[in-house]
């Protein structure tokens, strides 16, 4: 086990390389520098920019100067923003953090609940209402519900802040969390109903009831171990299409997080930034798939780590 | 061909409404009086009215909605199809090899397609889209490689133990040289999963395309997609919500069609293969 | 006292009826067998009886549990009733075992539910359970998952199951089925060692089994009762031609005499298959089978010892390690592809699962007009077209069955028609592998009868694998007993099966369920189960459970040896009295 942990670990340390050195170099064949839009900086400045950045040196170098600080934890300086691009993840990625692990636990309750009330219920008029929603959930990109959430619960109702703001509060959070839970919810529900669905029908839920056990005590006891393992081999597209979605929903939102840096810096051209965001994300991205996979062992018998 | 004998409801209905919003999309703009491009700024943000044919509305610069959401349906669907067709290519050929040939190609190339899930590639069609300035061409090929590795487990996976078929087997034994198997016995039995997943890959590309879009980082003024027409739609959420609802609207019709179609088809092929 | 009391029970679904009328009653103490073919409604029947029907069931009738009524009432008044007053057995272990759930908790959970015990206690019960039902080491097998358990030992785990809470009365429904005569019979005799506490209801297909372990029986026909009574005196006077067919079925067959002359027609020397690199599995180690020209060689053994890998060796789907396969007195290339065109025409393997063979999107007709198109490109489509009709005609077949597609045939339609596209080629000879095992008593004989046929007209030479020995009795010139990847004893088969020369061919026949209530049953039953073949023991594969094992057996392997014109490998077959 804790060897396959290890072997993971170092088989993912080349992908890492991969990606950041597909991204680096994807960002310097990029037209036009970072200072390319103001000129008014005076050449001299340039180039003492040029240097203090080690613009000069070749792309090898400056490929592995980067990578020497990456091991160290240092993500260099912005280009464009004040401070270090450590800094300024650090800084941006409670926001992300929280309405991201908010959104996924959202969706995992409510899909779970929603998705095995309905297999239960296979073929009621409520499972067929409750599928057509769930239809409709995947169906809706992410960029509709939210300005139709913000159209209904701001706008008309005014119930909720349609946006960030610094002033504080938590209220804020619901509506960013909510559209970005609901494609999950309905994704989650859809493929928890189908699989509690096959679960249901399988012979040792059968021979449980032939035990005599409740209905209440086969779904929690027996049923929902393995009929969850779809779903947690669904968790890692889930956590993908969050970290995507939370660029719109940080967009939309005005949201200070790790999505809208990765934004701006884009648009701005900062190398540093989206380079440190992209290994970040990337980091992030394949340790959490690494955790979905061990967590399956736990949940599946029949797999052993080799 | 057989896919097609009694065929559920679901299949027709969702095929039919996409049928019908393509045909739509093309005759549309041809009978209305109005251009996608011209601006009519006497008719700035007018409202849904069959006056002057503006159906919809017009937008902010006095552009029909209608034709503009027609044109956006042409590309939106253009996009998806031609990436889809992308991904099933590249798809089809690596888990078909991986699959058939085995043993330590396979291995090596599903380990590729496993790092290769690991990559948050959005993010670097977002870097691709700020880099190439937003090239058109460029869409269609990145959502073809984002989408293409599904295809390709889901092919090698069937492809891998259609080999080990009794059926299969027992071609061998006859005699029937590799390329017949492969032509007789594998594809035929390949082509149900794969246009199942085509009409499930399809949403998926339309959904990525437009999330670009939205972005602003996918399809150029004049020309527009869905996608693109939400995201315009959006400042104006408060006061010509028409100008977010139509589009809106036709993106998730569109989407739950091809959803419900690749539902369906899938249900139909899953009957199959139990019978 | 009365147990179980059923009148008039039916099942009845929208467009059939799968139990028609049904009534029985269950002393306390009695053992009750209810026989049927496959499809005579004997499942419906058990699930009815716990309340367990389908919902798309309607069931009328009284079942009676202990008095109480469980036909139209709510669940909530059966729930208590089950596990306490009536355990069930169902016929796959292994989809009835919970896969992610630890033996030790499923069983405990039973008493927990049923508030029989706490946590700690019924852990404790659990483990009791799983000793008493022979399973070993019980304290560790309940910290096992149920892969880690063999087919015999997951349904010893079910019997534990559904004695722990003590009912009165077993519900068994086909229990031994899914498991190999030597692992059926030592559920059945756990069946009779249960018996002092309960009583017993075994629904089978096989009047074999019922024969030994019951009082009376019921014989189940298209859902109805058509033949009820003593064991003793409905195997004596069977009644109904159901029971006359049920009873044929298990009766056994005198062997066809040996064949006069042999010349050889497909010969394995020495052939050794291995499976892994780092795990090396030996599942065919050395050996030497001859099979001659229109002879039919069965292959007998237990489950995982080998038989389908030595198939697929002989037929070159694997390449061996070592050793090589002869035909028609020609060595042959150890892989398929490198076989010359008329050795790849000559030589034809049968599958066991009759669908699985056949291209789901090909017609019949195309099915088996491919081995011409390959063979004989020359033929017209008239001429391919008639000997595709000739082909399925021998096997009983319509013609218009030509444009079905696969899934629009039966399981034996779909067999006879994998056994035509074999025969189309005219090979010499024809490797079947458990062809028959997933087909009904009557549908069986009929492809046994043609595949007769056929090898007397044409001289077809026939490896028979099957588990089944009372089929294999029935069709086989010779047999031979595999045990871990070797022969341990080949011979002609009569004289084989009427005085066996090594340990375990005797085990093999000795487990074979006797259709004879009144027969005497073997005092040894062969205990334990195949060793891994990961880590055969040392010496004689056999030892472990060989009863007339002395020292040497654990430490030097037996040759085969020439013991009365028969090949066996034991060092004490000329000894033994078997
Ligand atoms: N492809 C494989 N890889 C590894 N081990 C295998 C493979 N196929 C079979 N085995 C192992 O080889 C041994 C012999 O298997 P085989 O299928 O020949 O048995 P069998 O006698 O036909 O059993 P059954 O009666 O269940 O069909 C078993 O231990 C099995 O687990
Ligand atoms: S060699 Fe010994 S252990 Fe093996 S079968 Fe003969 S007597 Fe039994
Ligand atoms: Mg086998």
């Amino acid at each position: 086990m804790a060897q396959y942990v290890l072997r993971r670990l170092l088989a993912a340390i080349p992908t890492l390389f991969v990606v950041i050195a597909v991204a680096f170099m994807l960002i310097r064949f990029t037209p036009g520098g970072p200072f390319d839009e103001e000129r008014v900086v005076p050449p001299d400045v340039e180039r003492a920019l040029i240097e203090a950045y080690n613009l000069d040196d070749p792309l090898v170098v400056q490929f592995f100067d980067y990578l020497g600080g990456l091991v160290r934890g240092d993500l260099g300086p912005s280009f464009r923003f004040e401070g270090r691009v450590g800094d300024l993840i650090v800084a941006a990625l409670p926001y992300s953090l929280t309405i991201g692990l908010l959104a996924m636990l959202l969706a995992l309750s409510v899909g779970i609940a929603v998705g095995s009330w309905a297999a239960i219920r296979k073929n009621s008029l409520l499972d067929r209402v409750v599928m057509a929603f769930a239809m409709t959930g995947i169906s809706i990109p992410i960029f509709v519900i939210a300005p139709l959430l913000v159209l209904v619960f701001a706008v008309r109702l005014g119930w909720l802040p349609a946006a960030w703001s610094s002033s504080g509060g938590t209220a804020w959070l619901v509506l960013p969390v909510l559209a970005l839970a609901l494609p999950q919810i309905a994704y989650i529900a859809r493929m928890t109903r189908a699989s509690m669905i096959d679960v249901l029908a399988s012979g040792y839920i059968r021979t449980a009831r032939a035990q005599g056990l409740t209905t209440a005590e086969i779904l929690r006891y027996h049923a929902l171990k393995p009929a969850m393992l779809p779903v947690l081999s669904y968790l890692g597209p889930a956590i993908a299409a969050i970290l995507t979605g939370s660029i719109v929903i940080e967009t939309i939102f005005a949201i200070p997080g790790l999505g809208q840096l990765f934004v701006s810096g884009a648009d701005a051209r900062d190398y540093t930034l989206v380079l440190g965001v992209v290994a970040f994300y990337a980091t992030l991205v394949m340790a959490l798939n690494l955790v979905v996979d061990i967590l399956y062992g736990f949940l599946d018998p029949r797999i052993r780590y080799r | 061909m057989r896919l097609l004998a009694g065929i559920n409801r679901t299949v027709v209905v969702s095929g039919g409404i996409l049928l019908a919003v393509t045909l739509a999309s093309m005759v549309l703009p041809w009978l209305s009086p109005n251009d996608f491009a011209t601006q009519d700024l006497d008719q700035r943000l007018a409202e849904p009215a069959a006056r002057a044919m503006h159906w919809f509305g017009t937008d902010n610069v006095g552009r029909d909605l209608l034709v503009r959401s027609m044109q956006g349906i042409r590309v939106t669907l253009l996009v998806a199809i031609v990436a889809s067709l992308v991904s099933l290519v590249i798809g089809v050929a690596w888990g078909a090899v991986a699959g058939y040939v085995g043993g330590r190609v396979d291995a090596f190339m599903m380990r590729a397609v496993d790092g290769l899930y690991a990559v948050p590639f959005l993010f670097f069609v977002i870097l691709l889209m700020v880099v190439f300035d937003n090239s058109f061409l460029l869409i269609f090929v990145a959502i073809g490689a984002i989408n293409w590795l599904d295809m390709a487990r889901i092919v090698r996976g069937q492809t891998l133990s259609l080999r080990e078929r009794e059926f299969v087997k027992a071609a061998r034994l006859m005699g029937v040289s590799t390329s017949g198997i492969i032509l007789r016995h594998i594809a035929p039995n390949l082509l149900g999963v794969v246009i199942v997943y085509l009409t499930l890959t399809i949403p998926q590309a339309i959904l990525v395309e437009s999330f670009l879009s939205f972005l602003g980082l996918g399809v150029q003024e004049p020309s527009t997609s869905l996608g693109s027409l939400v995201d315009d739609g959006m400042q104006y959420v408060g006061t010509a919500s028409w100008l977010i609802l139509f589009p809106a609207a036709l993106l998730a019709i569109i989407l739950m069609c091809f959803n419900f179609l690749g539902d369906g088809l899938r249900d139909q092929l899953d009957v199959r293969q139990q019978e | 006292m009365t147990l179980l009391s059923v009148t008039d029970l039916s099942v009845r679904f929208s467009d059939a009826l799968a139990v028609d009328g049904l009534s029985l009653q269950i002393e306390s103490g009695e053992a009750l067998g209810l026989v049927g073919e496959s499809g005579s409604g004997k499942t419906q029947t058990a699930l009815a009886l716990m309340g367990l029907s389908p919902s798309n069931a309607i069931v009328t009738g009284s079942v009676r549990i202990d008095g109480n009524e469980i036909i139209d009432v709510d669940e909530s008044a059966i729930r208590p009733l089950r596990a306490v007053r009536v355990g069930m057995v169902f016929q796959d272990p292994a989809d009835a075992l919970n896969p992610c759930l630890r033996i030790g908790d499923q069983l405990a959970r039973i008493l927990i539910s049923h508030g029989l015990a706490d946590a700690a206690a019924a852990r404790r019960s659990a483990i009791e359970a799983l000793a008493r039902v022979g399973l070993p080491d019980p304290e560790r097998q309940s910290r096992a998952w149920p892969h880690q358990l063999s087919g015999g030992m997951r349904q010893r785990a079910m019997i534990a199951a559904a004695l722990i809470a003590k009912p009165d009365l077993l519900i068994a429904d086909e229990p031994t089925t899914a498991l190999d005569v030597t692992v059926q019979a030592q559920i059945l005799a756990l069946l009779d060692d249960i018996r002092e506490d309960t009583a017993l209801l075994l629904i089978t297909h096989d009047m074999g089994v019922v024969a030994g372990h019951c009082q009376r029986m019921i014989v189940l026909d298209g859902g109805k009762p058509v033949e009820e009574g003593p064991v003793e005196a409905v195997y004596s006077a069977p009644e109904h031609p159901r029971t006359q067919a049920l009873l044929a079925a298990t009766r056994l067959k005198a062997a066809p005499p040996p064949l006069t002359d042999s010349v050889p027609a497909l010969q394995a020397e020495q052939t050794t298959v291995a499976y892994g690199r780092r795990n090396r599995l030996e599942a065919v180690k050395s050996a030497d089978l001859v099979v001659n020209i229109g002879e039919t060689v069965a292959i007998v053994g237990e489950s995982g010892c080998g038989k389908s890998t030595l198939a697929a060796a002989l037929t070159g789907l694997v390449v061996p390690e070592a050793g090589r396969v002869v035909f028609m007195g020609q060595p042959l290339a150890a892989d398929i592809t490198d076989r010359p065109a008329a050795v790849r025409k000559g030589m034809q393997l049968i599958f066991q699962d009759p669908a699985g063979s056949l291209n789901p999107q090909m017609r019949v007709r195309d099915i088996v007009a491919e081995p011409l198109r390959v063979h004989a490109p020359g033929l017209s489509t008239t001429e391919r077209r008639a000997s595709v009709s000739a082909a399925l005609a021998d096997m009983g077949l319509d013609e218009q069955l030509e444009d079905r597609f696969p899934h629009e045939l039966s399981g034996g339609q779909a067999q006879r028609v994998a056994i035509a596209r074999a025969l189309v080629l005219e090979p010499q000879v024809m490797v079947c592998d458990e062809a028959v095992a997933a087909l009904d008593g009557t549908v069986r004989e009929r492809i046994l009868d043609a595949l007769q046929a056929v090898q007397k007209k044409t001289g077809l030479s026939i490896v028979f694998i099957s588990h089944d020995l009372g089929v294999v009795r029935a069709i086989s010139h010779r047999v031979a007993v595999m045990y871990l990847g070797s022969f341990v004893e080949v011979g002609e088969t009569s004289a084989l099966f009427d005085a066996p020369r090594h340990p375990y061919t005797k085990a093999l026949l000795d487990a074979v369920p006797i259709a004879d209530p009144a027969a005497e049953r073997p005092m040894v039953i062969l205990g334990g189960e195949v060793p891994s073949p990961l880590s055969p023991p040392a010496g004689c594969a056999f030892h472990p459970r060989c009863a007339y094992a002395v020292d040497r057996c654990r430490s030097e392997e037996p040759e085969q040896r020439d013991v009365g014109g028969r090949q066996v490998a034991c060092h004490r077959s000329e000894e033994l009295e078997l």
